[in-house]
């Protein structure tokens, strides 16, 4: 079960992150939480969730990284992380169980936490730390693309996306299908340049970044100063003659 | 990467553990050992429950111990699921080894092949352990050649210090135990000398300029903001940091418990003029301050390891 | 072989989908609420609704913690113990509520005033601001006075509306967009969807804020300004399109005062005020007609230059001379003001010429006919498609007002206010300038309603709220010369005057949803001292009564004396009334109700519920009837659908009249709530084409808001760049007049009223000594948590559960400050110890934290060593409500013009210091936990509907 689908399916879903418009508020970490805590991998527990050392278990966490220099030339980056549902991912090959598969059908990675005897390899296998250990349920839990939403035939079609997706205020996250070349996701590689986050693992990620664009300015500009504003006895030459009509 | 206690011991001691299985296995082949009731019965035991003793550790790391057979099922991917079948199905021709040796005295025929079989599986199974580590692509010091001759060489070595002190306790000893040892020791030494040089040198392929792809701006990539204030499962588990210095403290005690002490107190009995019981002694002495120094030796192999994942968390690698 | 495990794909999300409308902020999207076996199973955004449009942040995804939180209050509390030490015991709500009549019974029979009622993030300021006149005390006041009242005050004194609330940017065709001050606060999904389209149709955006986060951070370009000098940064733009004829004259004679005449003659009393005509009218000079006209006349030609001698032989000039004269001026060049910006000169040319780039090159025109005020038919809309936005940034600091001011100048200039592509409002306004309801309390008396609503708009020194001999009438001073135009009140000064008791003391304090005594309040730790100091003569405390009421075991909780708990906002109804702050778009009006989607399992009331409650026992008028008995026995849903402002208005404006089929005016219609839950409890009409835009001279606009009740009549609205009400304040300085200001304050009103924007030092960094303080320190509100701060919410305080102080790389190794060391914060109030971290993406001379992070250790039921407590820190502590000693008396830490307070003009020094035990400073006794009141538990496993499952 842990080997890598032989035959794929016709699908290969994931998500287009764009780097450039997302401003880091969150809602995709913490709707992801309330969609998933009472989902698929149920629930998405929280330790200490009213002492100190509160931890729990996120299917996705947002970053800020500074970036492309010193001073005004550095950029601040929002910068949010779930699995990248890869192509070849060392975390399901490693697992002992059976309990990480990836689906054939759509290349979505995902445990079955009925299997997973929690010896947490996957997670030192996922170079992104993608994967989320529940320490009170013993078993490794991760992002499932929101699987019992997308597919879910009692929710309306519209809904049928991640939560991560649905909900992202600035529309910085895309879901769609990479193999289908005119999907949005594909165009939105393509077009924006879409990368691989360390792609030297060469686990082929499936989810995309879009990276923050250069900021616009217009080198140089000015505005021409209108000589001769006002005359000799301080009157504004340039409304003087205006006819305005109101 | 976090230096959690039964993982250490897991490793540790099934690799003395399989070290000694196989040494004896080749010893008795050899004719070195003999097929006696009592030193088979206790080394046996030594090496059986060093094996059991660390197996039994690891399944205490576990969530779910209780589920541990599903762990067997997956070994045409898993080196975690190879190692699990390889070390139970070594049990088989060990037992039959071992009840060849201790109650039937005999490791000859059937018994010969039995230990044979031992000691190519007991190596096989340390191989699988350390390809556990060595195939994780994301921890680059433990993703590299010289960790499984390193955990192979390391388990035989301290096996072969605990054979040293058997012999020596049934009075069986053998210089060629002694020599092996002293061979295996130093092997060690250069191969873990090496590894920290390796690792020490060897520039990490992934930094969070690639983690994030945010190199592609120029410039360094700083973490200005972690997801989450106080420490996640992640950063528990991967993010362990030891400070330089008190890394290479501890370095040095591996240099001087695990290889520079047994060297020279198993060096130390060749000399004609030690007395037996000395030599006893000293061979015990550097069993105990080889487990110690492996134990150490264990302890840095974790805490020196770095996770990519926690490049998102400002660590470098 | 390999199988995958069967997976159920469509399992059961809800058993029930509720609609209602969210309170994690200020914002007000609409939700669907799913329900699970009576749990709360998912909050996701409407997707038909007019604010969110489906979408939802990250605190309103949190709602199922913040609704589960074991912070919330049980049961109503009364004192047992010492104040401050959240000693109670648990009462039935009769006791509480006959205590509550007993106090304010007292009080409206002999001195009204000596009720003090304040409400903190209030969203039924309608009802509570009614009450209060019902009740008859002036000393009524949400949170607004600290919070944005210089954005409020000086949109509706200039252009009629205002940033957020009262208009947006036009996301959709703007091509510039210019930000100023905004991290998070208000308008929290629009923004954050808005400038998502910007992006998505290749505009530019430009954040000019001192730190580089949130919205700043997809910024094309980052305007890292020194605080409180966004003012000079406006004029010198200003200053480069003016100098360049960059400026849209032709929306300038139309749709602004600026061809108004102004009388230049110095030293008299009408000096600066508008030329008028024997009927009041404003006078033009028309070049048409070559003679002074009516200047509201269409087809006019007003002169926007020149001298022109009045009837009376006195001369006059045209207000844009007056405005050109004094930015045109070389001190509002970008050279002169780069030093004091900090930011580049070139930048600042450039940036001005890719506004006029924007606005006069990239034109927009819509097909679109419609007709003006004067009934002219236009086939085609004209757009400038410049954008802007402000907030917190510029709000608040002394020159707020007059920054914000400029910021609606400049946006005006380039012609880009209510046009496609620019900043455009949302009806109800543009409102008249200003509008018209005035501040009521210039009389009060026993057992009588006030006059009117306590707060409203001045026109002049005539409007203010001053006693015979000048004293203030209201506790706050809003409405006298400390803070004249104060149309929020000033909640940030009531402890501190109440407990001075200047003007004089009060009786009981009853606040709502304000954590005074944290992170609510300026120099939290003197506060929390006044809160519990005891008046020797009597032995009481010095605030005699204070009366709470909120919906969790907030900081505040400890000093009350009396808690009426309040419900989560998921077991509640509200009203999201047009009357009060509205949640329109700028193609047309919306309201939106609050029903609730689970049954409190506590024994907890709305606090509006109880406030109509309290109304009918204390016998006041439009609570009780004629006989006595209560007119809304239904409590806050009664009230919200038959209660009726001014015949045919109500808090609702959708599904009005006996058979819900009116909007905006219509009799009450018994069955507008479930008419409301019928529609996704929110109600929304679109604007035809023809009305969206120009909507202070549209004619088919004006008309539509006249029969909504939005204006009382139907005329063009001009707005008002030069400022006659601001003129009129100058004058009394100036020595005009009957009512005068006190002589030390003349100076300082004489400056600060000035009829066009003017840029000064904020007060606090003109005070103090800035070789001792050289730093501005600042909060920004952060996206996970503004307005959240409530509750501590399991998973946002994992995202946030402790602040640092940020500060600029270079700074903190000029400093000898590395990350993570511990540091001393000293300012001319106080001193804290924090822990420090450095950054790129701030400006140099800025230090700053999140807000409102720190908690006290042992409140909001965390445990008492939670990282909020040991770790996290306040702001506050530094931040004195009086401006530095000097002068005769301390007066109000707050904007000259309306009394906001200046959070961010505050002045500090930065020091490495030892760790220590790494703990913040200051730390305060622990408090205990309520009576009935579990700890949180160690371990949260949530899943609705999912019983135990591991």
């Amino acid at each position: 079960m842990t080997s890598l689908p032989s035959a794929r399916g016709p699908k290969r879903l994931g998500l287009v992150i764009d780097l450039d418009t997302c401003v880091g508020c969150h809602a995709c970490a913490t709707n992801c939480k309330e969609w998933n805590t009472s989902g698929h991998s149920a629930p998405l527990t929280d330790l200490n969730a009213y002492q100190a050392e509160q931890r729990g278990v996120w299917f996705n966490r947002v970053f800020t990284f500074e970036a492309g220099g010193q001073g005004e030339n550095a950029r601040t980056v929002h910068f949010p992380k779930n699995c990248l549902h890869c192509e070849f991912p060392d975390c399901v090959t490693v697992c002992p169980t059976g309990a990480s598969y990836k689906r054939a059908e759509d290349g979505i990675v995902l445990v079955d936490a009925d299997k997973c005897i929690g010896c947490k390899l996957c997670s030192w296998a996922c170079s992104y730390g993608a994967r989320e250990y529940d320490e009170d349920a013993g078993v490794m839990k991760k992002c499932t693309l929101c699987i019992d939403k997308i597919y879910n035939e009692k929710l309306p079609e519209a809904d049928r996306v991640p939560a991560c997706v649905a909900t992202c205020p600035a529309k910085a996250r895309h879901f769609g299908d990479f193999n289908d070349p005119e999907s949005k996701v594909s165009r939105l590689t393509r077009e924006r340049g879409g990368y691989d986050l360390m792609p030297e693992t060469g686990y082929q990620p499936t989810s995309k970044y879009l990276p923050p664009r250069p900021g616009k300015r217009t080198a140089g500009a000015s505005l021409p100063r209108e000589e001769g504003g006002r005359d000799s006895a301080g009157k504004f030459l340039r409304w003087v003659d205006a006819v305005l009509s109101r | 990467m976090h230096p959690a206690f039964s993982v250490i011991f897991f490793t540790t001691a099934s690799g003395a553990g399989y070290g000694l299985l196989a040494l004896l296995a080749i010893f008795t082949l050899s004719g070195l050992l003999p097929a006696t009731t009592w030193l088979g019965f206790v080394a046996m035991a030594i090496s059986l429950g060093l094996i059991g003793a660390g197996l039994l550790s690891s399944m205490l790391h576990l969530g779910h111990p209780e589920r541990f057979l599903r762990a067997l099922t997956q070994w045409r991917s898993s080196w975690l699921a190879r190692e699990g079948v390889l070390a139970i199905a070594t049990f088989v021709p060990t037992g039959l080894f071992g009840i060849g040796w201790v109650f039937l005295n005999s490791t000859s025929g059937m018994f010969a092949w039995m230990a044979a079989l031992s000691a190519v599986m007991a190596a096989v199974t340390v191989f699988f352990t350390s390809m556990i580590y060595a195939s994780l692509k994301p921890i680059r010091q433990w993703h590299n050649g010289f960790v499984p001759p390193a955990y192979i060489v390391l388990g035989t070595m301290t096996g072969a210090l605990l054979l040293v002190f058997l012999a020596r306790l049934f009075g069986v000893y053998s210089p060629v135990f002694g020599i092996l040892g002293i061979a295996l020791l130093m092997t060690g030494w250069v191969l873990k000398t090496a590894y920290w040089r390796h690792i020490d040198t060897a520039p990490a392929r992934s930094t969070l300029g690639t983690a994030t792809g945010l190199g592609r701006l120029g410039g360094d990539v700083r973490l200005l903001e972690m997801p989450h204030t106080e420490e996640n499962f992640l950063m528990r588990e991967m993010g362990y940091q030891i400070a330089r210095k008190h890394a290479s403290k501890l370095r040095f005690l591996v240099h001087l418990l695990l290889f520079a002490a047994p060297l020279a107190l198993t060096t130390l009995t060749f000399w004609s003029a030690v007395p037996p019981l000395a030599a006893g002694a000293a061979s015990f002495g550097a069993v105990v301050l080889a487990g110690l120094g492996v134990a150490t030796e264990r302890w840095l192999f974790f805490a020196e390891a770095t996770h990519t994942s926690m490049l998102y968390y400002g660590r470098t690698m | 072989m390999r199988h995958e495990p069967a997976i159920d794909l469509s399992p059961d999300v809800h058993d029930e989908v509720k609609y209602t409308t969210c309170y994690m902020c200020a914002c007000r999207c609409g939700i669907k609420v799913h329900l699970k076996d009576g749990m709360v199973r998912y909050i996701e955004g409407n997707p038909n609704h007019p604010i969110n449009k489906g979408v939802l942040c990250g605190k309103g995804s949190s709602g199922i913690m913040q609704h589960y939180s074991p912070a919330r209050l049980k049961k109503p509390l009364k004192r047992v113990g010492p104040r401050g030490e959240a000693k109670f015991e648990e009462i039935e709500w009769e006791e509480a509520l006959q205590i509550a009549t007993k106090w304010l019974g007292n009080i409206r029979a002999t001195d009204p005033r000596k009720l003090a009622f304040f409400t903190g993030r209030d969203q039924s300021q309608s009802l509570t601001g009614w009450w209060a006149t019902q009740y008859g005390t002036p000393n009524f006041a949400a949170h607004g006075g600290f919070c944005s009242v210089n954005m409020a005050a000086a949109g509706l004194y200039t252009i009629g509306g205002s940033f957020w609330e009262f208009g947006e940017p036009d996301w959709d065709r703007a091509r510039y967009f210019m930000i100023f001050g905004v991290a998070e606060d208000h308008d929290s999904n629009p923004i954050k969807t808005g400038m998502g389209k910007l992006k998505a149709n290749g505009a530019k955006i430009v954040s000019v804020n001192p730190i580089r986060t949130g919205y700043s951070a997809i910024a094309d370009e980052w305007v890292g300004i020194r605080p409180g000098t966004d003012g000079l940064f406006v004029m010198a733009l200003i200053h480069e399109l003016l100098h360049a004829d960059k400026i849209d004259t032709d929306y300038l004679v139309r749709y602004t005062n600026l061809g108004w005449l102004v009388i230049d003659a110095p030293g008299t009393a009408e000096h600066g005020l508008f030329a008028r005509d024997k009927e009041g009218n404003p006078l033009s000079y028309d070049k048409a007609g070559k003679k002074l006209a009516d200047a509201r006349l269409p087809d006019i030609a007003p002169a926007l230059v020149g001298r022109y001698k009045l009837a009376d032989r006195r001369v006059a000039v045209p207000a844009f001379q007056l405005l050109a004269e004094r930015y045109m001026d070389e001190r509002y060049s970008p050279d002169a003001v780069a030093a004091t910006c900090g930011i580049d000169a070139g930048d600042i040319r450039r940036l001005a010429a890719e506004l006029a780039h924007a606005a006069f090159q990239e034109t927009i025109e819509l097909d679109v006919e419609w007709t003006d005020w004067a009934g002219r038919k236009h086939d085609k809309i004209i757009g400038r498609p410049v954008a802007m936005h402000a907030m917190r940034g510029i709000s608040a600091h002394t020159n707020g007002f007059h920054t914000c001011r400029a910021i609606h100048t400049l946006q005006v200039l380039l012609g880009s206010v209510e046009c496609p592509g620019g900043f455009r409002f949302k009806p109800p306004f543009p409102k008249p300038i200003p509008p018209a309801q005035k501040p009521a309390g210039k009389t009060y008396a026993p057992n009588t309603p006030l006059g009117g609503a306590p707060l409203g708009f001045v026109n002049g020194p005539e409007d203010l709220l001053l006693e015979e001999d000048g004293t203030p009438v209201r506790i706050d001073k809003a409405f006298s010369w400390d803070a004249p135009i104060s149309a929020h009140g000033l909640m940030h000064m009531v402890i501190t005057n109440a407990w001075k008791g200047d003007p004089y003391p009060i009786d009981t304090l009853f606040m709502y949803m304000a954590n005074m005594s944290w992170n609510s309040t300026m120099n939290t730790k003197g506060v929390m001292e006044m809160l519990t100091d005891i008046d020797h003569e009597t032995g009481a405390y010095k605030i005699p009564h204070i009366i709470y009421s909120d919906a969790y075991f907030s900081e505040m909780v400890a000093y009350a004396d009396l808690i009426l708990p309040d419900t989560t906002y998921l077991e509640r109804w509200d009203c999201i009334s047009l009357l009060d702050r509205p949640i329109c778009e700028a193609d047309g009006p919306a309201d939106a109700i609050r029903q609730p989607v689970v049954e409190p399992d506590r024994d907890v009331r709305a606090f509006q519920t109880v406030l109509i409650d309290l109304g009918a026992r204390l016998g006041l008028p439009g609570m009780t009837n004629e006989d006595g008995t209560a007119k809304y026995p239904g409590g806050y849903p009664d009230y919200i659908a038959n209660h009726e402002r001014a015949p045919g208005i109500g808090p609702l404006a959708g599904w009005r009249g006996k058979d819900g089929t009116e909007q905006g005016r219509g009799a009450p219609n018994p069955d507008q709530l479930q008419a409301y839950i019928e529609h996704e409890c929110f109600w929304h009409h679109e604007l035809k084409p023809s009305e969206r835009f120009y909507k202070f001279a549209n004619r088919d606009y004006l008309d539509f808001a006249q029969r909504m009740g939005f204006i009382g009549h139907a005329e063009q609205i001009v707005l008002q760049i030069y400022s006659e009400p601001l003129q009129k304040f100058k004058l009394a300085a100036e020595g005009h007049g009957d009512i005068q200001p006190p002589d030390d304050m003349r100076e300082r009103i004489r400056t600060a009223f000035d009829p066009l924007p003017v840029w000064y030092k904020p007060y606090e960094e003109e005070m103090v000594d800035t070789t001792e303080f050289p730093l501005h320190a600042l909060t920004q509100r952060p996206m996970i948590m503004y307005h959240s701060w409530g509750s501590q919410n399991a998973w946002l305080r994992q995202i946030l559960g402790r602040n640092k102080l940020y500060i600029s790389t270079v700074k903190a190794a000029e400093l000898g400050i590395a990350d993570g060391d511990w540091v001393r914060v000293t300012s001319h109030n106080g001193s804290i110890k924090v822990q420090a971290k450095t950054m790129e993406g701030v400006n140099p001379d800025t230090v700053w934290t999140w807000n409102a992070i720190g908690k006290r250790s042992g409140s909001w039921n965390l445990a008492p060593d939670a990282p909020e407590a040991k770790k996290g820190f306040l702001l506050n502590h530094l931040i004195s409500e009086l401006l530095p000693p000097g002068g005769k008396r301390r007066i109000t830490n707050s904007d000259p013009v309306t009394g906001q307070a200046a959070w961010f003009d505050l002045m500090v020094r930065v020091e490495k210091c030892e760790a220590g035990d790494e703990v913040s400073e200051p730390q305060f006794p622990e408090i205990g936990r309520l009576p009935g009141m579990e700890p949180g538990p160690d371990i949260v496993r949530f899943n609705a509907g999912g019983g135990k499952k591991k």
